[in-house]
């Protein structure tokens, strides 16, 4: 786990570095701060489980499997990246590791994710669906709507609320009538109240293992809030100047990966491994990087291509 | 050969693709036990179980949601909107979601379903159950449209739609539920994107969907009487598109009306005037005329609905004014 966080974290932020250079492009909304969650959960997944992520998805389509230099070429529009170029950094997919897509529009594929565990429910294959969110989430339909639908079907699905404390750049405390968003609203669905330390690898790791076990013997879905904190804006766009500087300073001292790096220390772990595996992770990044800077941009071809399964886009005859 | 109402066809076409491969399941509001608020999913459940027929909440969201899930891991499920006017509640999932992904996320993802939903005026149920909005899914890349106008065509296209490997929305109309047809025994398969000929004629070719190719067909036999030889044309699926029988027609006829249930604005109608245009102006012996609704929101009562959607009055005045 160690490992995953660290190169999500140096990932990420030479996403933010590339993207001031001008070779990442559009927007991004990064996971800085909460690579934790996305590393305790993809180590509690089976390769068969299903990843449902939202726009703030590098992270965790990075931690199931999919190569770095394709996801950063899709954040860069070139002829390497993961969806050809088609989705970007909103939409970072790559089937074949089980990151079943990143959805940029709030709650959509919560019930998604849902339909995806009814599959893996009626044909029986033991697969897991996991869909990652934010706070802000819980406020929107779909969310409710995918909740009821799993809880009453006892579908095999776990859906974790990332809350970062802030919906975009207003409060979340602001915006809902409980403390916490995803927990108090449990009960309505018939689900316990699940609030895990989102910063503490190790304790997701377990409130994961439990909840994608229990999910695949059949007991139904689960409800998980990860507390956390995002350090930096929401996307491109925001520095983030919302938030009290106390309340920054606390959570950037609460560094997911520092904490993890001092207890591994702390347990007896060779500080020369952890070198090795934090430069490991630079030598990645570096590799793709290289990759990106030098793949041209898609073919013009495939503007028209991969609508339909027949691979063209033609509407008429 | 047995007679079948359009309602009962489209239990025997889901019926016929549930049979015949065990990943075709189906879900939606009331749809299993009660068999469908119109009767149009009778009998399914009793016969294939309640895992394959399932009842959900009143959540189109999660409706849509689910069967676009189901369909990433290996089904070929089968969503029910009760009425399309509650698309609107869902039409994140659908347009967003469901008809973008495969293009996204460069070809990695197939979405084979399909969502079926009661489209169309004339029963009197005012404007948020009466709307013809095959148009909205027309208008949006990654949706295939197919809108059957007989109890045959019914149990064809909608294999046609559970076999596709794309989204595909069949619009089935709420006016033709009652209508009778004879039906040919044993497996029925079309192909998406083939219009027919329904009547022949010589002299202007009527564009038709679903409930409008009765009137048009109906319009077509009044002009007989008058000397007027129309070809009515059933389109049976806006996307794919068959163009090459609309425009084999209309250079032959040189005439071209079209009719529609959609408001006026950006009605289907507005799109085949513009390939007719553009690609066969010079055969034109007149100007291209569409029927539709006037771009109002359908009312309720009798008189007023009656006059709002295309009328066989209404295509014969359009033809003779072509002329």
């Amino acid at each position: 786990m160690y490992r995953d966080m660290v190169r999500a974290r140096y990932f990420e932020q030479r996403v933010y570095d590339l993207f001031m250079e001008g070779i990442v492009k559009g927007t991004t909304h990064l996971g800085l701060g909460q690579e934790a969650v996305a590393a305790g959960f993809a180590a509690a997944m089976h390769p068969t489980d299903m990843t449902f992520c939202t726009y703030r998805g590098h992270n965790h389509t990075l931690l199931r499997g999919a190569p770095m230099a394709a996801l950063l070429g899709e954040m860069a529009g070139r002829n390497n990246g993961i969806c050809g170029g088609k989705g970007g950094s909103m939409h970072v997919t790559d089937v074949s590791k089980g990151a079943m897509g990143s959805y940029a529009i709030v709650g959509a594929h919560l019930p998604v994710a849902a339909g995806a565990a009814w599959a893996a429910q009626f044909r029986g294959t033991g697969q897991v669906s996991v869909c990652f969110f934010g706070d802000g989430t819980t406020n929107i339909g779909a969310f409710h709507e995918a909740l009821n639908l799993a809880a009453v079907w006892k579908l095999p699905v776990v859906f974790v609320c990332e809350n970062n404390l802030y919906m975009e750049y207003t409060p979340i405390s602001a915006v809902i009538a409980v403390e916490h968003p995803a927990a108090n609203r449990a009960s309505a669905y018939g689900l316990e109240p699940l609030v895990v330390d989102g910063n503490d690898a190790d304790a997701v790791h377990a409130m994961a293992l439990d909840r994608i076990e229990r999910a695949r013997r059949g007991e139904g879905p689960s409800l998980v809030e990860a507390m956390t904190y995002r350090h930096k804006g929401h996307s491109r766009a925001d520095p983030g100047m919302y938030r009290p500087q106390e309340e920054v300073d606390a959570w950037m001292a609460y560094d997911p990966i520092t904490i993890y790096r001092a207890r591994l220390t702390a347990e007896g772990t060779d500080e020369g491994a952890l070198a090795a595996i934090e430069a490991d992770a630079d030598a990645e990044v570096d590799d793709a990087t290289e990759q990106v800077r030098n793949a041209p941009p898609p073919d013009p071809a495939t503007l028209i291509t991969d609508m339909w399964a027949d691979g063209g886009s033609a509407w008429r005859n | 050969m047995a007679e079948l109402t359009y309602r009962a066809a489209i239990a025997r076409g889901i019926a016929q693709e549930m049979e015949r491969d065990p990943s075709v399941v189906m879900i939606g509001e009331d749809v299993a036990a009660a068999g469908g608020v119109f009767k149009t999913t009778e009998g399914l459940q009793a016969r294939f179980g309640p895992d394959r027929v399932r009842d959900t909440p009143i959540s189109e969201q999660a409706i849509t949601g689910a069967i676009m899930g189901a369909a990433m891991n290996g089904l070929r499920p089968i969503g029910e909107l009760m009425f399309s006017d509650f698309l609107a509640v869902c039409w994140d999932i659908v347009a967003n979601q469901i008809a973008k992904t495969r293009y996204m996320t460069g070809g990695q993802v197939s979405l084979p379903l399909v969502i079926r939903t009661a489209n169309g005026g004339g029963t009197r149920f005012g404007g948020q159950h009466s709307q013809s909005l095959e148009n909205w899914a027309m208008a949006v890349p990654g949706l295939k449209v197919v809108a059957p106008s007989t109890p045959r065509d019914v149990v064809g296209l909608m294999a046609a739609a559970v076999r596709d490997p794309d989204p595909v929305i069949v619009f089935e109309h709420k006016k033709l539920f009652a209508v009778k047809q004879d039906v040919p025994d044993g497996e029925i398969v079309d192909r998406l994107g083939v219009a027919t000929v329904v009547t022949r004629g010589s002299d202007v070719t009527i564009a038709a969907l679903a409930a409008m190719v009765p009137v048009a067909v109906e319009a077509a036999a009044r002009l007989a009487a008058s000397g007027v030889s129309a070809e009515v044309i059933d389109l049976r699926s806006l996307v794919p598109l068959d163009t090459r029988t609309l425009l084999e027609s209309v250079s032959r006829t040189g005439r071209l009306v079209t009719v529609e249930e959609n408001p006026r604005l950006c009605g289907w109608g507005a799109e085949i005037a513009s390939v007719v245009a553009e690609e066969i102006m010079w055969d034109l012996d007149g100007p291209i005329i569409r029927v539709t609704t006037p771009h109002c929101p359908l009312p309720a009562a009798a008189e007023l609905e009656d006059l709002a959607i295309p009328s066989v009055e209404r295509v014969v005045e359009a033809v003779l004014r072509s002329r």
